[in-house]
């Protein structure tokens, strides 16, 4: 009995196994009304633990676990036979070239807007930290949509001046960047903002009261103090502009070889009846995913309590 | 640059999860020449890609007038798949502020041995491409299923692959407020006799509340607006498991896009709606402290 407890509760027993020793504790048990509490605080906390871990295991870790065992139901085979596929390798391709580009854009506007929104005050600024955040409640179709009406050659509003001077945006790779960059916009910022707010102005003043110039104040002070946030921001942006389906569905034209990314590949070889592959590519793309939010997991710091 | 204050930081950044607000009050400058001219091109480009294609699609919406708009919105195929999203989405919503409230207290008040690997599962949805993540409900929960529950092209698919995509929101926005909360309120409750459940109706569920709200607004904008997860598992069969992404995508693939503007700007007002509410949930939250 004493034992269990001791294994269950944590310090509370043992703070109390050092105050009273352990027979006492026992005997004094069924008498102490605080004693049936925490018992019942215990059954209730493994309940809670049992139910939020099979919830997570039914609804995450099987389904997720099980795209592993489909695509190496063969060994290797269909890892293989997919990635040998050019269709295969050039969706890869244009998914890395996007998502590489969509990040490194989403990185320099959101270490910029941070920087303003938090050390400025100018009017509108609240509305457009609202704003900015709009992007993450839109559904991905609107936002192939929204794109369509603007920069389509025949009657958008920017696309027939753009198409006049010999730029296409849709079913080119301009369309899939900017679409990639849209439902990844405020992920920089939002890990940003509270960590520049946290900050503080205090360092930079006093760098720039020592001579330093905003470049140097920037790279020497600012930089330092939030690199683990901006890391955190591209590894999520990364996994997000790997992964987006909706948007890049509508702008990309879904052209085998040409726009077709890798997201589009699965949709296009599962519904052709070619599940090894479709199997691969999600193999593929999940474990980049995930890789990048264990990534994330193990930079943070750990008790943030 | 101290150790000690990078790791504050970063702590701090760990709500990130939720939408980043700003604080008044702080010391801060008006806007220079560099910096007034780094607004302008960010403006520029964020005109560019977000505000002016979606103020097309609210503009095209109106093209037809408000009788066109209508008509649209009330057509039965229309209709019934925006019943069925807002539905099923609330159901969605409903379970996530339930069982997300418990994975956050678990993952804040219990230790056990494989609690990070938990913290990994919640952010997975998030981070999982939505047509991978159909695929991978498709193979546990579809016709090859290893546990026999087959249920693709019903509306339970449409449940499961909302609820598979809103996994890390009422978790991740109630989380560190549950972390910051004051345990001697509780065990001060506790000692004049309330019960277990008193002192989480009385005492923990009104700080966690707006938390708890701010999450669920989110998860209910990410169920209403999704599309890729469903695509493989639902089957969009037209009046029983389409939602309303995939009808403005068959109305955008026919050419129809003043019909496809009118349901998205539906979905946009809505997603304004709940982004105005989380807002003034946050303000709240922000006054307490």
């Amino acid at each position: 009995m004493t034992d269990l407890l001791l294994d269950d509760a944590g310090f509370d027993d043992d703070d109390l196994r050092a105050a009273f020793g352990a027979a006492d504790l026992d005997e004094a048990e069924p008498a102490m009304p605080a004693r049936s509490r925490r018992h019942t605080s215990r059954a209730v906390r493994l309940t809670f633990r049992f139910v939020a871990v099979a919830y997570l295991f039914l609804l995450v870790a099987w389904p997720v676990s099980l795209v592993a065992k489909n695509t190496f139901a063969n060994g290797f085979d269909s890892l293989r036979t997919a990635l040998a596929d050019p269709l295969v390798t050039s969706a890869l391709r244009l998914t890395v070239y996007v998502a590489i580009i969509a990040v490194v854009i989403n990185l320099v506007f959101g270490v910029g807007m941070s920087l303003i929104l938090v050390r400025r005050r100018f009017p509108g600024r609240r509305a457009l930290s609202a704003l900015l955040d709009l992007p993450l409640s839109v559904s991905p179709v609107v936002v192939g949509l929204a794109m369509v009406l603007v920069y389509n050659r025949r009657d958008g509003w920017l696309g027939t001046t753009l198409e006049d001077h010999g730029f296409r945006v849709l079913f080119a790779n301009p369309g899939i960047i900017m679409a990639t960059v849209f439902v990844s916009l405020p992920l920089v910022i939002r890990e940003l903002v509270p960590v520049l707010e946290e900050l503080g102005t205090d360092q930079e003043q006093a760098a720039r009261s020592l001579g330093a110039s905003s470049l140097q104040t920037f790279c020497k002070i600012t930089l330092p103090s939030i690199k683990w946030a901006v890391v955190y921001g591209v590894v999520l942006s990364l996994a997000r502009s790997l992964g987006e389906f909706g948007a890049v569905k509508i702008v990309a034209g879904n052209i085998a070889g040409k726009t077709q990314t890798a997201t589009l590949l699965v949709e296009q070889t599962y519904q052709d009846f070619q599940q090894d592959t479709a199997y691969a590519v999600s193999f593929i793309l999940a474990f980049v995913a995930v890789a990048c939010i264990v990534v994330v997991s193990l930079l943070r710091p750990k008790g943030h309590s | 640059m101290t150790a000690a204050s990078i790791h504050d930081g970063a702590a701090d950044g760990r709500a990130g999860d939720r939408p980043a607000r700003l604080r008044r009050g702080r010391p801060a400058g008006r806007l220079s020449l560099g910096s007034g001219l780094g607004l302008g091109v960010g403006m520029l480009w964020f005109s560019l890609l977000v505000l002016i294609p979606l103020t097309a699609v609210v503009v095209k919406a109106q093209s037809g007038g408000w009788s066109g708009y209508w008509h649209t919105i009330t057509n039965a195929q229309t209709w019934a798949a925006i019943k069925l999203t807002v539905i099923q989405s609330l159901l969605v919503t409903l379970l996530n502020v339930v069982m997300g409230t418990l994975i956050a207290w678990v993952l804040v008040r219990d230790h056990f041995v494989g609690k990070r690997a938990l913290e990994v599962l919640i952010d997975i949805p998030f981070a999982l491409p939505t047509i991978v993540a159909g695929l991978v409900l498709l193979s546990l929960y579809g016709p090859r299923s290893p546990i026999g529950v087959n249920i693709a092209n019903t509306e339970k698919a449409v449940f499961l692959a909302l609820a598979f995509v809103t996994v890390p929101f009422v978790v991740r926005t109630v989380q560190p407020v549950l972390e910051q909360l004051d345990l001697d309120a509780e065990e001060a409750a506790a000692s004049l006799g309330a019960s277990r459940f008193t002192v989480f109706r009385r005492v923990v569920l009104p700080s966690l509340a707006p938390a708890i709200g701010a999450g669920a607004a989110l998860s209910f904008a990410r169920a209403i607006s999704e599309y890729g997860s469903l695509v493989l598992l639902s089957g969009n069969l037209a009046l029983r498991t389409e939602v309303t992404s995939v009808r403005i995508l068959t109305y955008i693939e026919n050419g129809n896009t003043a019909a496809a503007a009118a349901v998205a700007s539906t979905l946009l007002l809505i997603a304004l709606i709940v982004i105005v509410l989380v807002d003034v949930i946050q303000r709240r939250v922000a006054r307490r402290d």
